[in-house]
């Protein structure tokens, strides 16, 4: 029976993993909605220059991103000086920046389904909104938002499976270290790079399995039940 | 009252349009691409002009000199959208609630005479993609109303609709424009509509209105051929039912002057009632002929004959204070010696008469 029992460093690393993956989705998740939606509906100039730069971290390899994090927000870097001195916030060396990093690569996954969402709800509706008295604002909250819920959904489950795999950014960034910032990934990397690390290695990809198999799962019941909400004729 | 005065520059069109409305229903009439959506647009906070005013009761919407332009939702304007825009993930009475709990309009206008009057109760708890497209535009001028406008614009709200559907909204249109209590701006290509809802009539031509003013005698402007379409021109006639044959199936109409003979008129004894007399289904005659079909024929006297229009004259008659525009050729002007001021019998085709007409209040 002890094989289904996790070890205390298996636990800790897929603990560590969900807290991560869950940290970088609650940051990420209102910018990447307010991005996308201006990517979808505003034309401006710099308009291509700013999706590329949302776009960046899916074609960089992950270790240039996660060097650039770590000249910026490292102990050295300007904004990493910046903010340990002002809030004594640091992201050097702990699961922080392990959730930074996360953020970073799962942004452009996370923008661009929701901003397809958006783009397919008609603008006129918000103009309906508005001409019934609703600001702006209540209009997308009331009509746009929730029409787009099914692709914002999407970008959040691909977002945060990619929050949990990360791999290449968070060890250059953050390193490799235990119970702060080794993950999952970082863990069966590790048990690859050990002797004898064959069982640990073949345990940990069992717990991702499961921890992916769950969460698609839960995903597909929350995509049924809003698309029976959203309106009834193609659930 | 609603006052328009506004120029500028759409897409490719030069927009200069200027008109006021007392109230009532007016009709913004004119063929399509003349920009009638643009200037509702412009009028509803959706587009902005480049120059002039809007003033709706006193509140000024838009003022390009005062740099004035209130946001769509501050102007207290119900839209009802051609393509009826209704918000698809919520229910139909969420739809019609929705300028109350989103758009914290105070709910004056009561909802279950609203639901009456629109004839939605049996649609309340269904979702818009289920609804037919004339049940989709009841509930869009349903959700208008019930946002307490100052000003209800409707944009060809039947343009989508197949012409029974079509048949199936109008009367729920006509007890609105009676029963709404608001001034109705009417956006409409359709002359026959124009000429059953409206009160005052606006003709835009290509992003101009050349001219505005009281729908009867707009019908009769023989000078606005080019932006109403000359295939539809006629004249409109308000007459009294006097009495009803049900053997022959007639209702006799009294329009001061005449009695015309009308087959099945939708109409009892006593009602006043408006119909669309269309120029070429009228035929005049130098002398009363005899045996001939046609049973609606009186004399009149010539107030105006124009024959810019190639083979066609437009000829306007008199009887009494009202006006019947006819359409002939200028070779029968020639051969008959029609002349203004000239006494005539007019022949009208009793079946030529629209019988779907609504009762004036």
């Amino acid at each position: 029976m002890d094989f289904f029992n996790l070890q205390p460093d298996e636990w800790q690393a897929l603990t560590l993993t969900l807290r991560v993956a869950a940290a970088a989705l609650l940051v990420t998740l209102p910018l990447a909605i307010l991005v996308a939606y201006i990517l979808a509906r505003y034309r401006f100039p710099g308009h291509g220059f700013v999706n590329a730069l949302v776009h960046l971290p899916l074609v960089l390899p992950p270790v240039v991103t996660g060097y650039v994090l770590l000249l910026t927000f490292g102990r050295k870097g300007p904004i990493g000086v910046f903010l340990d001195n002002l809030f004594g916030i640091s992201f050097a060396f702990n699961w922080t920046g392990a959730a930074l990093a996360a953020s970073v690569m799962s942004f452009p996954l996370i923008v661009r389904p929701i901003r397809l969402s958006f783009e397919a709800v008609d603008p006129k509706l918000e103009d309906a909104a508005r001409s019934l008295g609703a600001h702006r604002f209540v209009g997308f909250l009331t009509v746009t938002l929730p029409l787009a819920l099914p692709g914002i959904l999407g970008g959040a489950i691909l977002g945060f499976a990619k929050a949990m795999g990360e791999f290449g950014a968070t060890i250059t960034f953050v390193s490799n270290i235990p119970g702060e910032t080794r993950t999952l990934a970082l863990a069966l990397y590790t048990a690859t790079q050990t002797p004898s690390g064959d069982l640990a290695a073949f345990r940990l990809t069992l717990i991702a399995v499961v921890v992916a198999f769950a969460a698609l799962i839960a995903s597909e019941l929350l995509a049924r039940r809003l698309r029976t909400r959203l309106g009834g004729g193609n659930a | 009252m609603l006052e328009v005065d506004i120029s500028g520059k759409v897409g490719a069109l030069e927009f200069q349009a200027q008109f006021e409305s007392e109230g009532g229903v007016t009709s913004l009439f004119g063929q399509s691409g003349a920009g009638k959506t643009t200037l509702t647009n412009m009028i509803a906070g959706l587009v902005k002009p480049d120059r002039g005013r809007i003033a709706l009761d006193g509140t000024v919407l838009f003022d390009a000199a005062k740099g004035i332009n209130l946001p769509v939702q501050r102007r207290c304007i119900g839209h009802v959208f051609q393509d009826a825009r209704l918000f698809p993930h919520l229910s139909v009475k969420s739809n019609l609630t929705y300028a109350r709990w989103a758009g914290g309009r105070s709910g004056n206008r009561d909802f279950g005479e609203v639901v009456e009057l629109l004839g939605l109760s049996t649609l309340l708890g269904r979702k818009p993609e289920t609804l037919s497209g004339g049940e989709k535009q009841r509930v869009a001028i349903g959700r208008a109303l019930l946002s307490d406008p100052h000003l209800l614009i409707m944009d060809e709200p039947l343009a989508s609709l197949d012409q029974a559907r079509r048949n199936d909204i109008l009367p729920y249109l006509d007890r609105l424009c009676v029963d709404a209590g608001i001034p109705i701006l009417y956006v409409s290509h359709s002359i026959e509509e124009v000429a059953r809802l409206s009160s005052t009539l606006v003709i835009l031509s290509e992003g101009r209105t050349p001219a505005y003013g009281p729908v009867a005698e707009m019908l009769t402007r023989t000078d606005l051929g080019r932006a109403t379409g000359r295939h539809e021109a006629g004249a409109l006639v308000h007459g009294n039912v006097t009495d009803i044959d049900a053997n022959w199936g007639l209702t006799f109409v009294d329009i001061g002057g005449a009695v015309l003979q009308i087959p099945d008129l939708p109409a009892k004894a006593g009602d006043t009632v408006r119909l669309r007399i269309r120029a070429r289904d009228v035929a005049l005659a130098v002398e009363p002929p005899k045996g001939l079909s046609i049973r609606n024929a009186f004399q009149a006297r010539i107030t105006s004959i124009s024959e810019e229009s190639g083979p066609y004259a437009e000829i306007l008659c008199a009887l009494e204070d009202q006006t019947i525009r006819a359409r002939i050729t200028r070779a029968s002007v020639a051969d008959l010696e029609l002349f203004t001021g000239k006494e005539v019998t007019v022949l009208v085709k009793s079946v030529a008469i629209d019988r779907r007409q609504r009762n004036l209040v």
